[in-house]
């Protein structure tokens, strides 16, 4: 079997000393669907964005398809150049809670973004990768649309449109559908879930436990310093076997019928 | 009962003319080379590192906070002597106001670049952008959209305060204006002329600008 994509060994971070979460050990294999859920507070956004270093950690070590990222210093907190962080961040997509999309570029604009200023694509060739990143999402009618035309939505598969467009080996969803209209959540979850099934690696905050458990290969579940819990989908949200995780399972079903 | 009499300074409507020309590429030239030096003190102003951040804060601070006749002698009368440069008073108008409106836009550049929202940088970062190419794809554009109205206002601001250069013998509109006034005994008329030509130049800017602003909101791209 092929190594993982991602291996977190040992990987910590703190805010002026209260740490986040420490010691969080996690490889993810080419396919993976991996749900973190946890309690608010628990670190799920703080740790998937040290993933692709919005948050730089301050313990432990990640490496990326076997080459470990950063450069170890004498303190023992590995360094991470300026130049890795772009490289990591280019294979890590992400898709943000509140989409966050370039209001002044329009739909096809945000989505060759990267191609043209990061990878030096010509703009031409980059439309045209925009437009059938667009297609996937079912938005290529919208490509000279901007942002502050669309609902949310359609954003957010514009959003999961330009990190498509990098060719990332993971994506990492921070709570996607969190910033929606109910009546919108159910767009972005079926995109989300045709990626799956096209055996897109990803890795997945969110509230919606009904999805996670339909759409994971595996989650996680984050305590108060780290991981708590994990298992397959089946194993955590059915059989939860450790208090914290079978209350807050507890909690989120408490309104369902 | 004062009787006016425009037609004296009419005659003399090419002199006037020419000083206004001489406003006009003044103006431009300040308010280009300010633009430009409004952006760097920003960018320098923003930065962390502090040998940069210190001296832009200074030269922000002195230009915005002394009279702009006191920078004007300085640059005309000081600096040939601290130098010993030949100073003209062209040379001395442009630097004093490419400088001292460079220092006012560095403050809207700053204050337009900070409003924009920490998810844009993050989104941008996300993508593999380097700062560099943050700030010049991501961040700038958007903030001299908000920044606009700022800046015109300034600039208008700019155009006005150039007729201080007057002082130094440079033949701007106002310095033609009071060698005609003289020449015709018609200093209403001339000035109120003047004013007008202020006045028209000022009021057509600002509705090309109001358009321009129109036109991004029409499309969309103005707003977040």
């Amino acid at each position: 079997m092929a190594g993982p994509i991602l291996r977190l060994s040992g990987l910590g971070k703190s805010f002026d000393g209260n740490t986040v979460f420490s010691g969080v050990d996690l490889d993810v294999y080419p396919g993976d669907r991996i749900s973190i859920l946890g309690a608010s507070g628990s670190g799920k956004s703080t740790l998937l964005r040290c993933i692709n270093l919005l948050e730089i950690p301050d313990a432990g070590q990640m490496e990326i398809q076997g080459a470990t990222v950063g450069e170890p210093s004498r303190s023992g907190r590995a360094r991470y150049p300026e130049r890795q962080l772009r490289d990591l961040r280019q294979r890590v997509g992400m898709v943000f809670q509140h989409f966050n999309l370039f209001p002044h570029m329009t739909t096809a604009g945000n989505v060759a973004e990267g191609l043209t200023t990061v990878r030096g694509m010509p703009a031409g060739e980059a439309r045209q990768r925009a437009l059938t990143e667009l297609r996937r999402v079912g938005l290529e009618d919208k490509a000279d649309t901007y942002p502050s035309r669309l609902s949310g939505g359609q954003k957010q598969r514009v959003a999961i449109a330009r990190a498509l467009a990098m060719d990332p080996d993971i994506l990492l969803f921070d709570e996607p559908t969190s910033a929606l209209d109910p009546a919108l959540v159910g767009e972005v979850l079926g995109v989300i879930e045709q990626l799956a099934n096209e055996g897109r690696t990803m890795l997945l905050v969110t509230h919606e436990i009904g999805f996670a458990y339909h759409v994971s290969t595996r989650v996680v579940f984050l305590g108060e310093n780290g991981i708590y819990e994990t298992g397959t989908a089946e194993e955590v949200l059915k059989h939860p076997k450790r208090p914290l995780t079978q209350q807050f399972l507890a909690e989120h079903k408490r309104f369902q019928f | 009962m004062y009787e006016w009499d425009f037609s004296p300074v009419l005659a003399q409507g090419g002199f006037l003319l020419a000083g206004f020309r001489n406003t006009l590429i003044l103006t431009a030239t300040a308010l280009s080379g300010g633009l430009v030096v409004g952006l760097l003190l920003a960018l320098a102003r923003l930065s962390h590192r502090r040998w940069l951040s210190m001296p832009a804060g200074v030269v922000i601070e002195v230009f915005r906070t002394t009279p702009p006749l006191v920078q004007l002698f300085w640059f005309y009368f000081g600096l040939p002597i601290v130098l010993a440069v030949e100073m003209t008073p062209f040379l001395a108008a442009a630097l004093t106001f490419t400088i001292q409106s460079g220092a006012f836009f560095a403050e809207i550049f700053r204050a337009g670049i900070v409003s924009i929202e920490k998810g844009q940088w993050e989104a941008a970062k996300a993508i593999g952008m380097s700062h560099s190419q943050c700030m010049r794809r991501i961040v700038l554009p958007q903030a001299v959209k908000r920044m606009f109205p700022s800046m015109m206002e300034r600039s208008i601001e700019l155009m006005k305060t150039t007729t201080l250069v007057a002082t130094v013998s440079y033949a701007d509109l106002l310095f033609q204006a009071n060698e005609l006034a003289q020449k015709t005994f018609r200093p209403l008329e001339v000035f109120t002329v003047v004013a007008l030509m202020y006045f028209v130049t000022i009021s057509f800017v600002s509705f090309l600008a109001a358009r321009l602003e129109r036109r991004f909101a029409r499309t969309g791209e103005f707003t977040t």
